[in-house]
């Protein structure tokens, strides 16, 4: 009984299915899936490497000071960083005092109770405080950047496919529409005040290209500031916002997998030695 | 219950003595899980995993309670939460990846556990309550992981809360009621959040008690073995202590380095990069996708198209839930005698379709809706039905098995070659068991 009811649930499930790939199959092939822009020119992150790549990736703090100077100088001023307190910068070579005067020269204060009157105002920010989010609220972030939030960038490199290449990639991905483009999708053209990145997955980004020319910020270590390099540093640095522990992970890692190799050897051997005469 | 050979528990420190007297529960572990539990002599490295289940369990415990302590249940800081956690807490960074990481494992350790089973026809008698024990394990865990990935609360946690109680809502007349009681909202919010905080804090432990009732159904029968030939006397078996707690502890010792490794150097491989950004009701993934665990059985969801009779949600929703419910039916719907697949020519070829056949489904389970994709889950969701439910019923009916080995001691012998059967019966004498 048991079968030839499964049997015959079986079958009407099986049945189901293939009426379906029938009916998918001749859909396919009556109305074939038209080609996007999308589908057509969108172009996966370039390939570029980084110092805390692989097992054995640690930062540079170098590049990762570099690349905070850029957020500083040019990210910060639309994108918040809201998971980042200034004193997690002393992960990255600050040292106290210089993270003291970051956070107290911060262009955006925290919001904070007037100590006298209790009413609402803002104070300069101290080595505790999370960065400071450049708007007051997403209604604000919307009204000053048309109508397109900038996401929050403190998880950035985590939360796209190949993060800190697609960040890379982004930054120096701008370019005219190709005609190429134009020809084949004649609807496909940028609209006003978005721009065209292939990098981005629908082509069309809200964000103004935010490195424009070389020179734009003076690194202090002698770097040369190229379009490219920053790009480069402040994906580095968007690396560590994202996972400030990866050092202590990968050492912790090497640790372990170590203790465990030499655990699997003798559990190895204790197995053998148990069986060593017991066929099986 | 056991065989008659069996070790006896006997305590010799006056210690042990008094504690078997007024509370046997060393005596329950030695049965169990030590050298009072024969168990077959040519178990292979399938056999490993059920132990790695029970291991992955409990690290999952272990690392859930003490994250726990630094969750925050609310739907406006459970997100920033885990973040502290991987920002703040000592060690935090660790715990959550192991407890990640550690569901697919948990999972990953328990899909071979059932293939296993599949394999060497472990769900045939006597062995059909371990089977069915073992199906509402597997349910209980998809639950528990199910909901322990909507806790921190990023795009995939929350749409995939989203779809998942969308399931109910397929259902006639009711269903929509049903998925707003379930919710506690329209949409998932803080209430969904706190009571699938509650529910992923108690599941595990409910899944501990059925594991106990697992093993204990297991033990009077005996474990199976990959001729399926029954034990027939002693020199079939070997004492579960100290055999196989030393091939466990090799094999544990190959888990930890896998688990370890995708732990410190690909945490987030198995995630989605989406569950890294805030939930947003107001903002929909482009492309939302399960675990990978749940991918074949989201492609037989996706894979019902036609409405007939029913529309062609509910139909996916019938098929999804039947793919898993069906495994409840499986000792009735196999009915050849003989258990291990070695020796059934046809079935096994069935079953090698079977893993592709999975396999496709959790591709396509997690790749683009496109026409190539759709028709390839198709295809794949009617050949799991028809493999279940029409051709294994006919197959163990037709099929004419291979000649099975008198024992398990022959068995061995003929594929180890040498020595009568005399000279290896009992060379356990050699070796004292550590206890």
């Amino acid at each position: 009984m048991v079968r030839i009811i499964g049997g015959l649930v079986g079958l009407a499930f099986a049945v189901m299915a293939f009426v379906g790939f029938i009916s998918t199959t001749v859909g396919a092939i009556q109305e074939p899936a038209a080609p996007t822009a999308e589908h057509e020119f969108h172009e996966h992150p370039k390939d570029v490497r980084f110092a805390s790549d692989g097992p054995f990736g640690r930062f540079d703090n170098r590049q990762l000071q570099r690349g905070f100077q850029v957020f500083k100088e040019v990210c910060s001023a639309c994108h918040s960083l809201k998971l980042v307190a200034f004193r997690d910068l002393q992960q990255i070579g600050y040292s106290e005092a210089e993270v003291k005067a970051i956070a107290a020269q911060w262009a955006i204060e925290t919001p904070a109770p007037n100590p006298e009157t209790g009413e609402m105002a803002t104070r300069r920010n101290q080595p505790a405080d999370r960065f400071p989010a450049p708007f007051a609220n997403e209604i604000a972030a919307r009204a000053a950047n048309n109508n397109a939030v900038p996401p929050d960038l403190s998880l950035m490199t985590k939360a796209r496919h190949d993060g800190a290449a697609y960040v890379y990639s982004l930054l120096t991905g701008y370019q005219n529409q190709p005609a190429e483009l134009l020809r084949q999708f004649p609807d496909a053209r940028t609209p006003a005040g978005l721009h065209y990145n292939p990098y981005f997955p629908n082509l069309n980004l809200a964000m103004a290209p935010p490195l424009t020319s070389n020179g734009q910020v003076q690194y202090a270590d002698g770097t040369a500031p190229t379009i490219d390099n920053m790009a480069k540093d402040v994906a580095a640095f968007l690396v560590w916002t994202a996972e400030p522990k990866l050092q202590a992970r990968h050492a912790a890692g090497w640790a372990s997998v170590l203790f465990l190799v030499i655990f699997c050897f003798l559990t190895w051997g204790a197995y053998k030695s148990v069986w060593r005469d017991k066929k099986h | 219950m056991s065989f008659p050979w069996a070790k006896h528990y006997e305590p010799k420190a006056p210690l042990m003595k008094w504690l078997d007297d007024r509370l046997p529960l060393p005596r329950f572990v030695y049965n169990a899980v030590g050298a009072g539990y024969p168990v077959p002599r040519n178990l292979n490295y399938f056999w490993n995993f059920g132990v790695l289940a029970g291991a992955a369990l409990a690290m999952q415990i272990v690392t859930g309670i003490v994250l726990a302590m630094h969750f925050s249940t609310d739907a406006n800081t459970a997100f920033t939460s885990v973040e502290s956690i991987m920002r703040d807490v000592n060690a935090g960074w660790f715990l959550r990846y192991a407890h990640a990481n550690g569901a697919s494992m948990f999972l990953a350790v328990v899909y071979i556990h059932i293939g296993r089973g599949l394999y060497y026809g472990s769900y045939k008698p006597p062995r059909e309550m371990v089977w069915l024990l073992g199906v509402v394990i597997f349910l209980l865990m998809m639950a528990t992981a199910f909901m322990g990935y909507v806790l921190p609360w990023g795009q995939m946690s929350f749409w995939g809360a989203q779809v998942i109680t969308g399931f109910f809502s397929a259902i006639p007349l009711v269903g929509e009621t049903i998925r707003v009681w379930l919710l506690g909202g329209y949409a998932p919010d803080a209430a969904a959040l706190n009571r699938f905080f509650s529910l992923h804090y108690l599941l595990p432990f409910v899944i501990l008690g059925v594991v106990i009732l697992h093993i204990w159904a297991l033990h009077i029968p005996g474990s199976n073995n990959p001729t399926g030939v029954e034990v027939k006397d002693e020199q079939d078996t070997v004492p579960f202590h100290p055999y196989y707690t030393a091939k466990d502890g090799f094999g544990l010792g190959v888990f930890l380095l896998i688990f370890a490794t995708i732990i410190f150097f690909a945490p987030n491989l198995l995630g989605h990069p989406d569950n890294y950004i805030q939930a947003n009701p107001l903002s929909t993934p482009a492309h939302i996708v399960p675990e990978w665990y749940f991918l074949p059985f989201y492609a037989i969801l996706k894979s019902f198209t036609i409405d007939f009779i029913m529309p062609a949600k509910l139909w996916g929703v019938l098929a999804m839930f039947g793919s898993i419910l069906l495994l409840f039916f499986l000792p009735w719907l196999d009915t050849s005698p003989v258990r291990s697949a070695n020796y059934r020519p046809v079935y096994r070829w069935f079953l090698v379709a079977l893993l592709v056949d999975v396999i496709i489904l959790g591709y396509v389970g997690g790749a683009e809706p496109i026409a190539r994709n759709i028709i390839m889950g198709q295809i794949a969701s009617a050949y799991y039905f028809l493999h279940f439910l029409v051709i294994l019923p006919i197959v163990s009916a037709m099929e004419r098995p291979r000649p099975l080995p008198n024992s398990i001691t022959e068995a061995v012998l003929a594929k180890r070659g040498g020595t009568a059967p005399t000279k290896t019966a009992m060379s356990g004498g050699a070796i004292a068991p550590a206890e």
